[in-house]
C-alpha cells in the first residue's frame, strides 16, 4: 500500500535514514546506520566474518566505517562461565583495542549489563536514530523512538564496515492501549496478551507500533518491556513515539543533541489493535511458546522450583521495585534469584534498600547476565524443574534441559509466586 | 561461497511449527565461532540423548535420510536468538535448501549468507512434500520444485537468486559497487 501522506514513525526514520522524501511498506531503502551493538556471542561471530574477509583478500577490513558508533557488550556468558567464554570476551577486548572501539562495557569494570539495558540506560541510541545489533531482541530500543532491530553476524560485519545496510519497509501493527493499565498490570501482560492473540508469527516482518492513553501514562521502562517482547511475535521492529517522558529520562542518563521523529499526525497504519487498560489482567504464557497465554488465575497453583527475575525483559530498575513490594517484610518458598540487568541498576536497587529486601526474603543475588534466560549459566533449570521466569522466551530447553518448564510472567506475578512456591496473581497474595 | 545449483534428494520431513534456533543449535555450543563443524550440533536435543545416544525416533537419524539436502518444515522457521550459527549447522549438516510456509525474517536473511536456499510455499504444497518418499528437485534457475511428477514454481528476489547461483559473498556483491555507491552519496548529500 503506497501512502505519501500520514506516514508513521517506522516510515519517516527509514526515509530518513535513506534519503528518501518518503517511503512506504514495500520499498527498499539503503539506509544509514548510527550505532552498532555487538555482544560476546555475536562478536566473536562478527570477528570471524572479518577474518573471513581477510582471508579471502577482497575487502578491506582494517578500520571500521566509525568506531564511535559501535558499542561492545559483555553479557551471555559473563562472569566467564567457563574457558571458551573467557577466550570469546577475551578477543572482544582485543578487537575493540584494534579497531579503536572506546565503548566496551566490561564486566569488572565499572558500568557493564545487558546489551539492550545499556542501550536505555547509558542513553547509547537517541530518538530518530537507526540503530542495529547483532541480538534478536534489539527491538527493545525502539522504545526510545529510533528504528532498532536484530542482525546476524554478517549483516553486521557490513554495517560495521559500510555505515549502511539495505532494509525492506515493514508494514506496521499499530497497537492502541485505551486508559491506564490497573495496579498489579504490568506491560509485560499487555505484551504478553498481544502475542497470545497474534502468535508467534503474527507481526512477522511487520513494525509494531505501541500507542494510545495507554502507553502515554507509561514509563520508558514499561515501553522496553514492549518493545522487547515484539521480537516474540516476529517483529521488525517496535517502537513508541518519543514524548517529554522520553526525553526527560534519557536527559537523566546525559544523552546529548538529538532530533527526535515521529509520524505524521494522521499517520496510517496497515491494521490496528485496541484494547482497554480496565480489562487486561495478570497472565502467564505456559510452556514452550511465547503465545501459549493464559490467566494467571486459570493456572494459579501449578507447583514451582523456582522464581527467576532477570534479563533485559524483566529486571529492569522498575522490574526490581515491583518484585520488592511484593518481597518487602516476607520470605520466598522455592529458589528464587535476581539478577539486576546493569551494574547502574544494581547500584540504584542497594542505595534505594532493595538488596536488603531481597536478601531478607531469602533471594540469591546475582551479577548483571544473560544467565539463565538464554541457559547459558547462573542457574540454569534441570530436567522435570518448573520455573516462572520474567524473562521473553520459553521454547524448549531455552532456561535449560529440553524437558523443564518455564512459564513467562511479569516480575510481580514471579515475585508473587516466589512468595507462595505456586503461580499465583499478586492481587490474591 | 560454492555456486548453488540442481539439488537433488529426498527431503527430510520435520514437521513442527515455530522452530527457534536454539533448537537448531542449543546454546551450549554458541561459545564456538569455528564456522565448519557445527554440523554435529544440528537439533542436537532432538538428535542425541544425555548420553550422546542417537534417538531412533528423530527423523535426522532415520538412515532413510543420511543422504538428503532438503529439509521440509513447518511455519517460522528459524524464530528466535539471531545466533548465525543455526545457519552454519544447518549448511555444514548438508542442508542447502529448507522449505517452509513462512520463515522468521533475521534466520531467513542468514540463509543467504551462507549458500543456504530457503523457499517459501504455501501449507498444502508442504504437505505433500512431507509426504512424497522419492526424491524432489529444486532447480533455483528456473525456480521450481519437481516432486512426484509434478512441478512447482516458487518466488524469490532476483537480487538473492544471482548471490546464490554466482556463488557470491553478499558483502563482496555490494563492495563491487563501492565506487557507484561513493559517488551517489556525494550527489545525494541530506
Amino acid at each position: 500500500m503506497r501512502r505519501i501522506l500520514n506516514v508513521n514513525i517506522t516510515e519517516k526514520l527509514l526515509a530518513k535514514a535513506g534519503g528518501k522524501p518518503s517511503v512506504a511498506p514495500g520499498d527498499i531503502v539503503f539506509a544509514n546506520v548510527d550505532k552498532v551493538m555487538i555482544h560476546d556471542v555475536s562478536g566473536p561471530g562478527v570477528i570471524k566474518v572479518f577474518d573471513k574477509l581477510k582471508k579471502e583478500g577482497t575487502v578491506n577490513v582494517e578500520k571500521l566505517w566509525n568506531p564511535s558508533m559501535v558499542w561492545v557488550a559483555e553479557d551471555h556468558f559473563v562472569p566467564s562461565a567457563e574457558k571458551i567464554s573467557a577466550e570469546n570476551v577475551m578477543k572482544l577486548s582485543k578487537f575493540t583495542k584494534q579497531y579503536g572501539i572506546e565503548k566496551h562495557f566490561k564486566y569488572g569494570m565499572g558500568q557493564y549489563g545487558i546489551c539492550h539495558t545499556l542501550s536505555h540506560e547509558e542513553a547509547l541510541v537517541l530518538p530518530g536514530e537507526i540503530y542495529v545489533g547483532g541480538d534478536s531482541h534489539t527491538n527493545t530500543t525502539g522504545a526510545l523512538g529510533a528504528f532498532a532491530c536484530g542482525l546476524g553476524h554478517t549483516d553486521v560485519a557490513y554495517v560495521l564496515l559500510n555505515g549502511k545496510i539495505w532494509f525492506k519497509v515493514p508494514e506496521t501493527l499499530y497497537f492502541k492501549l485505551n486508559g491506564k493499565l490497573p495496579e498489579n498490570v504490568m506491560a509485560k501482560d499487555f505484551i504478553l496478551k498481544i502475542i497470545g492473540d497474534i502468535g508467534n508469527d503474527g507481526a512477522a516482518y511487520a513494525a509494531m507500533q505501541f500507542g494510545g492513553s495507554g502507553v502515554s501514562e507509561m514509563s520508558v521502562e514499561s515501553r522496553l518491556t514492549l518493545c522487547n517482547m515484539t521480537t516474540e511475535a516476529g517483529a521488525k521492529n517496535g517502537i513508541v513515539e518519543p514524548d517529554q517522558k522520553l526525553f526527560d529520562y534519557l536527559a537523566s542518563r546525559g544523552a546529548g543533541s538529538y532530533t527526535p521523529v515521529y509520524g505524521d499526525k494522521d499517520a496510517q497504519y496497515d491494521k490496528v489493535y485496541e484494547y482497554e487498560a480496565s480489562e487486561l489482567e495478570p497472565l502467564v504464557a505456559k510452556p514452550y511458546s511465547p503465545e501459549n497465554i493464559a490467566v494467571v488465575r486459570d493456572v494459579s497453583g501449578v507447583e514451582l522450583d523456582k522464581s527467576y527475575i532477570g534479563s533485559c525483559t524483566g529486571a529492569k530498575y522498575e522490574d526490581l521495585e515491583a518484585v520488592a513490594k511484593i518481597l518487602k517484610g516476607r520470605k520466598v518458598k522455592i529458589r528464587t534469584e535476581i539478577l539486576p540487568a546493569a551494574i547502574s541498576i544494581y547500584k540504584r536497587a542497594m542505595e534505594n534498600g532493595l538488596l536488603k529486601i531481597f536478601l531478607d526474603a531469602g533471594v540469591t543475588v546475582g551479577p548483571p547476565t544473560c544467565g539463565a534466560c538464554c541457559g547459558a549459566h547462573m542457574g540454569v533449570l534441570a530436567k522435570d524443574e518448573v520455573c516462572i521466569s520474567t524473562t521473553n522466551r520459553n521454547f524448549p530447553g531455552r532456561m535449560g534441559h529440553v524437558e523443564s518448564q518455564t512459564y513467562l510472567s511479569s516480575p510481580l506475578v514471579a515475585a508473587a509466586s516466589a512468595v507462595t512456591g505456586k503461580i499465583t496473581d499478586p492481587r490474591d497474595l | 561461497m560454492e555456486k548453488f545449483s540442481k539439488v537433488s534428494s529426498t527431503a527430510i520431513p520435520l514437521d513442527r511449527a515455530n522452530i527457534d534456533t536454539d533448537q537448531i543449535v542449543p546454546k551450549q555450543f554458541l561459545k564456538l565461532v569455528q564456522r565448519t563443524g557445527f554440523g554435529k550440533f544440528l537439533f542436537h536435543d532432538w538428535r542425541f540423548d544425555q548420553g550422546g545416544q542417537q534417538k531412533p525416533d528423530f527423523v535426522l537419524n532415520d538412515p532413510k535420510y543420511s543422504n538428503s539436502h532438503i529439509l521440509v518444515t513447518g511455519e517460522n522457521f528459524g524464530c528466535g536468538s539471531s545466533r548465525e550459527h543455526a545457519a552454519w549447522a544447518l549448511k555444514d549438516y548438508g542442508l542447502d535448501v529448507i522449505i517452509a510456509p513462512s520463515f522468521a525474517d533475521i534466520f531467513y536473511n542468514n540463509c543467504f549468507k551462507n549458500g543456504i536456499l530457503p523457499i517459501q510455499i504455501p501449507r498444502n504444497i508442504i504437505g505433500e512434500l512431507m509426504h512424497t518418499v522419492s526424491k524432489i528437485e529444486v532447480d533455483l534457475e528456473h525456480q521450481t520444485i519437481k516432486y512426484d511428477s509434478k512441478i512447482i514454481q516458487f518466488a524469490i528476489d532476483d537480487g538473492r537468486k544471482k548471490t546464490l547461483l554466482e556463488g557470491l559473498d553478499d558483502i563482496a556483491v555490494t563492495l563491487q559497487y563501492q565506487e557507484k555507491i561513493a559517488l551517489y552519496e556525494k550527489s545525494h548529500t541530506l
